[in-house]
């Protein structure tokens, strides 16, 4: 009986494999293909990067976690490994940025291996100055003022109690 | 009878204060690097690899006397400067974050109207930083109270915790908007920094004083309050000056004169 129950087993476990095979022999693509190759756009500017291409590739998230704990709490604004250096650096010359199309800097990499970037939920993805089309520039900002003057309300009684009582 | 002693023996200044102030008044100084280029250092520029300290204290003596009405220069500097959407061109204004925003008030009694601008108040033992659940409210080493928006996970218990009603969330996707000196975002509180990237890089002043200067209104002096010699600190000395909800103890940074 017991030799009955392993022999079953066995015959399902070769029909199982084989089954395995069959199937994965069935793709003939090369596993690669199925996935597009990262870009990687030289830097704009700069001819050599603060840490090594290698180092950086593997640990740039540990470099900007560490820096980053340095200049929110601590105040240590180092340019060396900020990350308004490497968009300085790295922002597309056809985007002005490294993370606004699928082949800039930042999201070719990052789309490539499938990790999400929380960067720049937060952090503009362009350098200084390229911001000139910002709807809070300077050759607006009379225009701003005037529509915020009024909207200014006089505040009422139970409102200031609240910050003054 | 004892003869008085003289202001400086009363109150003695260690010889680092002495050799600071000394250098700072040296480098305060215009230094011409070349004709009609102009670079100025303000005494409290610090280098970039030193940590701010707590020998500083960043304080705002906001004049009400001298605040006008209608006027609103600060709060446009303060959007401006730090890439928020004012309040009167939100899509939603229920929700629209306000970093610093301008009341007018008036007692019911003799109908007397009084400026002011209201933000954090950058207090010494802040409420918002007592109550964060991750840490990410904090006390920077100079006085500033700031969110770190790595750790902040929005849960808005500063926002209730503040008596002040200085703090904001953001509500939505701000797409890229924000300015590469501020980075702010989705599901984070945020509030008045004292323009921190601006004190961080030397300027010593933050948007909204420089606006109220250049309006000619002079109602804001932004200063280091821990320096006797700092403008801030002189005229702390003279003016009478209140801090808003003074019962709660919290040793405000913002002083106002004229409330």
């Amino acid at each position: 009986m017991a030799g009955k129950i392993k022999s079953l087993l066995i015959l399902g476990a070769v029909v199982l494999t084989t089954a395995a095979l069959a199937w994965a022999g069935s793709d003939t693509r090369p596993k690669a293909s199925g996935v597009p190759m990262p870009v990687i756009q030289k830097a704009v500017k700069g001819e050599q990067c603060v840490e090594d291409t290698d180092y950086m590739r593997r640990n740039h998230m540990v470099v900007l976690d560490q820096h980053r704990d340095k200049v929110v709490i601590e105040g240590i604004r180092t340019k060396k490994h900020s990350l308004k250096e490497c968009i300085e650096c790295h922002a597309s010359e056809t985007t002005g940025s490294v993370a606004a199309a699928k082949d800039d800097f930042c999201v070719s990499c990052h789309s490539y291996a499938a990790v999400k970037i929380d960067c720049f939920d937060c952090h503009s993805t362009k350098p200084q100055g390229s911001i000139a089309m910002h709807s809070l520039n300077a050759e607006t900002a009379h225009y701003k003022h005037k529509l915020a003057a009024q909207a200014t309300s006089k505040v009422s009684v139970e409102e200031m109690a609240g910050v003054a009582q | 009878m004892s003869e008085l002693k003289p202001m400086s023996d009363q109150v003695p200044a260690s010889p680092e204060r002495r050799r600071f102030v000394g250098a700072a008044a040296a480098t305060a100084a215009g230094l011409t690097i070349a004709p009609g280029v102009m670079l100025y250092q303000v005494a409290h520029g610090r280098p970039e690899e030193q940590a701010a300290s707590s020998a500083v204290r960043w304080g705002m003596l906001v004049d009400a006397t001298k605040c006008a009405t209608g006027c609103n220069d600060c709060v446009t500097a303060c959007s401006t400067e730090n890439g928020w959407t004012p309040v009167a061109e939100s899509k939603h204004p229920k929700q629209a974050p306000q970093w610093i925003r301008k009341l007018e008030l008036q007692d019911p009694l003799t109908q007397m109207e009084t400026n002011l601008p209201m933000m954090c108040q950058h207090c010494a033992e802040p409420p918002c930083v007592d109550v964060c659940p991750t840490g990410a409210s904090f006390k920077r080493a100079d006085g500033i109270v700031l969110v770190d928006r790595h750790t902040c996970i929005g849960c808005r218990y500063c926002m209730m915790a503040c008596p002040y009603k200085a703090r904001s969330l953001v509500h939505e996707h701000l797409n890229d908007t924000q300015k590469p000196d501020v980075p702010r975002g989705i599901g984070c509180v945020e509030a008045c920094t004292f323009c921190v990237q601006k004190v961080d890089r030397g300027d010593g002043n933050t948007a909204c004083a420089e606006a109220c200067t250049a309006a000619g209104h002079n109602a804001l002096l932004f200063g280091d309050m821990n320096d006797p010699e700092s403008e801030i600190s002189k005229r702390l000395r003279e003016l009478p000056t209140k801090q808003v909800r003074v019962d709660l103890n919290l040793n405000l940074g913002v002083r106002y004169h004229g409330i």
